[in-house]
């Protein structure tokens, strides 16, 4: 489990983050959503100890990693994978080496163990035919399934991606989304997505709370979130056409 | 920033280099990719530069040695001189600069827009030490093996040039290459290419680390890259002449 308490975070004075407080439960995919430059991706890096925040505790099973020590910041590092925005791909690595990585450089288990495990991750994501390409020769979506492959190699409590659909079209984003889902539920991880797209808050969004400008103004679930009285998620919601012709139907 | 808190942090980010270290075994590859990249790839260039160099300066100097007082074989000892002390490693390590400096610089910039460093860095490993101390240790090795070779092809670039615009015989020049050698004069040109490389691959891999931004500012990171390490490069020169000589 993931709890986040009083995060605050600001830059050159002024504030991005004011008090986000907030619990993450293993097995559920927990979504932070938000329009653009509501602070969510700020949040994600304070919670991956990417940035310090300047107030706040992010405590992963009652640790404390801002507080703890080299260690204590190390161990709960290696419990975690992350889905970066862009995917974050090495270049200069085929995609089945991007896999193996965190391996290499951070277990001592034979080559043979490693390239057994690694494979194992291609297929769970569909990639074991496009393991020796260069990440310049995959797809967009190929790209973000090598990065969940990455993020679970090393068999994580913890599961963020940041934006995973941003960029695909909406058949691969769904299916992005399922594979996230799948994961959560396979390995009971604690699994949380930034995202501003609907049809992943209304598909796999069991915990869901919503940033605006820097504040934590609602939190629910995608079974209540269109019921909300909050005018700020309301504006963000049906922002979106097919949501707004939902409600209608619905009304 | 102004440019004392930019040192400060230069210092600091050299610190973070040794601290946190991965295992030998992966610097081990690493070491040797980046020698290949740094060194191996710049075996052309720097052949061509330094042929060139050693040309133009037995012919220049033939030019301006026009006394019937000053023998011949002074124009050779000239090039071997100028070729040990300066030509071979500042100028060869100023184009190293450009190429390698901006290689390293957008590289790094490029990992870091492109989130690669923010990955490794939530692995939990230290990815200014896993990226840079490589570079640096690569380069350190690889550039004096490349200065020895432009040494080398700086006075048979003076040879070809000079004997073939008959500015000296064959002889004369090998008589003058050999005359008042001073035999520290080669170290000194190795030592003096130690420190340009490190600081060449630090100050470089300092600018691309910390790129903030887009395409644009890893442009501008490589450009500065190659400024600031060339005028290192040639304040060191200047500190390691004094110091040294």
């Amino acid at each position: 489990m993931i709890e986040i308490k009083n995060i605050r975070k600001e830059f050159n004075g002024r504030v991005v983050l004011d008090g986000i407080s907030g619990t993450f439960k293993p097995g559920n995919c927990s979504l932070i959503i938000g329009g653009s430059g509501t602070g969510k991706s700020v949040l994600l890096k304070c919670i991956v100890g990417l940035i310090k925040p300047e107030g706040g505790n992010v405590l992963y099973n009652g640790r404390d990693f801002w507080s703890g020590d080299k260690d204590t910041k190390r161990d709960i590092r290696r419990e975690m994978g992350v889905l970066f925005q862009g995917s974050a791909l090495f270049d200069s690595k085929t995609v089945l080496e991007n896999v193996k990585f965190p391996l290499d450089m951070l277990t001592d288990q034979s080559e043979e163990e490693k390239m057994d495990r690694a494979q194992f991750c291609l297929q769970r994501v569909g990639l074991e035919k496009a393991a020796q390409r260069m990440p310049s020769e995959v797809s967009g979506g190929m790209k973000k399934r090598v990065g969940i492959a990455r993020a679970i190699v090393m068999n994580p409590k913890y599961l963020f991606c940041d934006e995973p659909n941003s960029g695909l079209d909406p058949l691969t984003s769904v299916k992005i989304d399922e594979l996230i889902q799948e994961i959560t539920d396979e390995y009971q991880i604690t699994t949380m997505v930034i995202t501003h797209d609907m049809n992943s808050v209304l598909g796999i969004g069991e915990d869901i709370l919503f940033l605006h400008q820097g504040h934590k103004l609602w939190e629910g679930t995608k079974d209540n979130i269109l019921d909300t009285d909050v005018p700020e998620l309301q504006e963000f919601l049906y922002s979106n056409q097919l949501v707004r012709r939902m409600k209608k139907s619905q009304q | 920033m102004n440019l004392l808190t930019r040192v400060g942090r230069y210092f600091i980010f050299l610190g973070t280099l040794f601290t946190r270290r991965e295992k030998v075994s992966v610097y081990a590859k690493q070491i040797l990719e980046e020698a290949v990249a740094l060194g191996i790839d710049s075996i052309f260039i720097v052949s061509i530069v330094s042929t060139f160099i050693g040309a133009v300066t037995c012919v220049q100097t033939a030019y301006n040695l026009v006394s019937p007082f000053i023998p011949d074989y002074v124009i050779s000892l000239i090039v071997r001189d100028m070729t040990l002390l300066e030509l071979a490693p500042t100028i060869t390590c100023i184009v190293l600069a450009g190429k390698v400096g901006s290689n390293i610089a957008s590289g790094l910039g490029t990992m870091r827009i492109s989130e690669q460093i923010d990955a490794l860095e939530v692995m939990g490993l230290n990815s200014a030490s896993y990226l840079v101390l490589p570079k640096i240790i690569a380069a350190v090795l690889v550039f004096p093996m490349l200065i020895t070779i432009a040494g080398f092809l700086s006075i048979w670039g003076g040879y070809v040039a000079g004997t073939l615009s008959g500015a000296i015989t064959p002889e004369d020049y090998v008589y003058g290459i050999r005359a008042d050698f001073i035999p520290f004069n080669v170290p000194f040109a190795l030592i003096k290419t130690v420190v340009f490389a490190f600081l060449i691959t630090s100050i470089s891999a300092f600018r691309g680390y910390y790129t903030e931004g887009g395409a644009l500012e890893v442009g501008k990171a490589s450009t500065t890259a190659v400024t600031n390490s060339c005028i290192a490069v040639l304040v060191a020169d200047y500190l390691l002449a004094q110091l040294l000589l």
